[in-house]
């Protein structure tokens, strides 16, 4: 078990962002986080990610308490997403170095796989680009490839393909499934109801609260619907929050 | 097209920034009433092409018309006619809900009183919160702020940048549901957006990577010129699969799409070569269209 959550709650004032929220991730597993704007996912993110302490309940990610070992598990996960991912004035081979020192990895060890990961990506002959001059698909997916240098356990990747063309959305896919293959679990939001396709499991958080979890295949079958776009909308859309984030 | 029922015209316009060429000889034409989408990834050069027609940016070369006025000799009348809603909020954040759209009104020398029946729909929903800074708004608030601020003058022409960029899909729809309003009011919409799925909801739409447009047409008939059989492949491994079938001689492309997996096909070597895969022929979505114009 890679993630447990038990009643995981935050509260603002007298906001409730995250309602009880009990659930488990496997190793391995390509777990989607879906929801409406607003729903509350970044809130258990947050938390799940040792940023935001809960207000009650319980949640273990990669076997720490994310309550009282929120530096543990900081250190035992990697984090992308759309918004922050690498500095643009830095070089390739440097935003590599830089994350992989932050999670204390050896400086020979940092530089033998660099150059691992950048021929797998294609993008040796980028070493010593500047990040500002790669196109968006190229940085996310070096970002992606960055955010699981240090072989976490889990990776949360926050809307990784938001703006990303159709293509390179595909081969940003492609990235995950051979991340998973190797056992990192995999926990990641998107507003593209076909990459809930893609996920092993999903769950659809609904006004704090979980409405449902289950395979895409499951949860279709439960909801009568044909995709998962239709899944999304019979259940979002009974939101009674007003706006998101 | 006829001037006279011409909203929009864009004649071989091209930007470079240093060494980036952000737009390469952009041409199309919208009509009056017209809903036209400019649909692609990040990078594509949709917000130039908005901040060129809006008036804020001046092309390296080429010309544009927006309601028959020269975008850069007739800025000044441009402008009132116009509403703009950039991809970055940009409204005061330290003025109230209402506070902002007395201050577009006022610079526009109208007044909210006079077009509040084309904001009405929208600005109810946000009416609650009048008094509310408008950096202290949710998301989907601000948006609907914005998009009331930038009709208050009830403009002729309404350029909206990636709108629902980053909102999910319930809330995605209903803006759609607010756009198809407005149109009906006769407003000619400009609209871009990174998802495929949003093309369907426009009258035309321009698609368009790396500067360049791919095609332009409606929606319907780009999905129609699709250039060869389309077919969808489902199995219980689709990313097996997916390896498996680029190995293929016989297969063309082949591209997940949600639960199953979309197939071109030589035809030819497929009938010679025999398969074991179930194929089923499907039309193809705008955005098998986009990756198939990628391809060439």
């Amino acid at each position: 078990m890679v993630i447990r959550t038990d009643r995981l709650t935050k509260q603002f004032g007298n906001f409730r962002a995250v309602d009880e929220i009990s659930f488990e991730v496997d190793r391995g597993e390509i777990f989607g986080f879906l929801g409406a704007n607003g729903a509350g996912k970044t809130t258990a993110m947050r938390m799940l990610c040792g940023l935001s302490k809960p207000t009650s309940g319980i949640g273990m990610v990669a076997g720490y308490d994310i309550e009282r070992q929120s530096e543990q598990v900081k250190r035992h996960i990697g984090y992308m997403s759309q918004k922050f991912s690498l500095y643009d004035d830095l070089r390739v081979w440097e935003n590599i170095r830089l994350f992989a020192g932050i999670y204390g990895m050896k400086s020979a060890e940092i530089a033998q796989k660099t150059d691992e990961i950048l021929s797998t990506l294609g993008f040796s002959a980028e070493k010593n680009t500047m990040v500002k001059e790669l196109p968006l698909g190229w940085k996310q997916k070096l970002s992606f490839s960055v955010s699981i240098f240090h072989e976490p356990r889990i990776v949360f990747l926050d809307e990784p393909t938001g703006g990303v063309d159709p293509v390179t959305r595909r081969q940003f896919w492609e990235l995950i499934y051979q991340a998973a293959d190797r056992g990192i679990t995999i926990f990641v939001t998107t507003h593209y109801m076909d990459e809930a396709e893609y996920c092993s499991r999903v769950s659809i958080m609904v006004d704090g609260k979980i409405e449902a979890l289950d395979t895409p295949r499951r949860l279709k079958s439960t909801f009568s619907a044909t995709s998962m776009d239709n899944v999304f909308i019979r259940l979002a859309g009974k939101a009674k929050r007003a706006g998101d984030n | 097209m006829d001037t006279a029922i011409r909203a929009l015209s864009v004649n071989n316009i091209s930007m470079n920034y240093a060494n980036v060429s952000a737009l390469k000889n952009v041409s199309f034409e919208v009509k009056r009433g017209e809903l036209f989408g400019l649909i692609g990834p990040d990078g594509a050069g949709k917000t130039s092409l908005f901040r060129i027609l809006t008036t804020l940016l001046l092309a390296d070369s080429g010309t544009a018309m927006v309601d028959d006025l020269d975008v850069v000799t007739d800025y000044r009348a441009i402008r009132c006619r116009i509403g703009y809603m950039p991809g970055r909020f940009s409204l005061y954040q330290d003025l109230t809900v209402e506070e902002n759209l007395a201050f577009f009104a006022t610079v526009f020398n109208t007044s909210i009183k006079e077009n509040y029946y084309l904001i009405e729909d929208i600005y109810k929903q946000i009416e609650p919160f009048k008094k509310r800074k408008a950096g202290q708004l949710s998301g989907g608030m601000k948006q609907k702020l914005a998009l009331s601020c930038a009709l208050i003058h009830k403009p002729s022409v309404l350029f909206l940048d990636e709108p629902t960029t980053g909102v999910d899909p319930v809330s995605r729809r209903e803006f759609w549901g607010m756009l198809k309003k407005l149109k009906r009011q006769g407003i000619t919409i400009l609209v871009s957006t990174p998802y495929m799925d949003e093309a369907t909801l426009c009258d035309r739409i321009a698609l368009i990577q790396q500067g360049e447009i791919l095609t332009i047409d409606t929606p319907d008939r780009i999905t129609a010129n699709f250039p060869r059989k389309l077919y969808a492949v489902e199995s219980d491994n689709n990313y097996r699969t997916l390896m498996q079938l680029r190995e293929n001689p016989a297969v063309l492309s082949v591209y997940s799409f949600g639960e199953s997996l979309h197939v071109t096909l030589n035809e030819q070597l497929i009938t010679e070569n025999g398969h074991d895969f179930q194929l089923k022929e499907i039309e193809p979505s705008i955005e098998d269209c986009f990756i198939e114009l990628l391809r060439k």
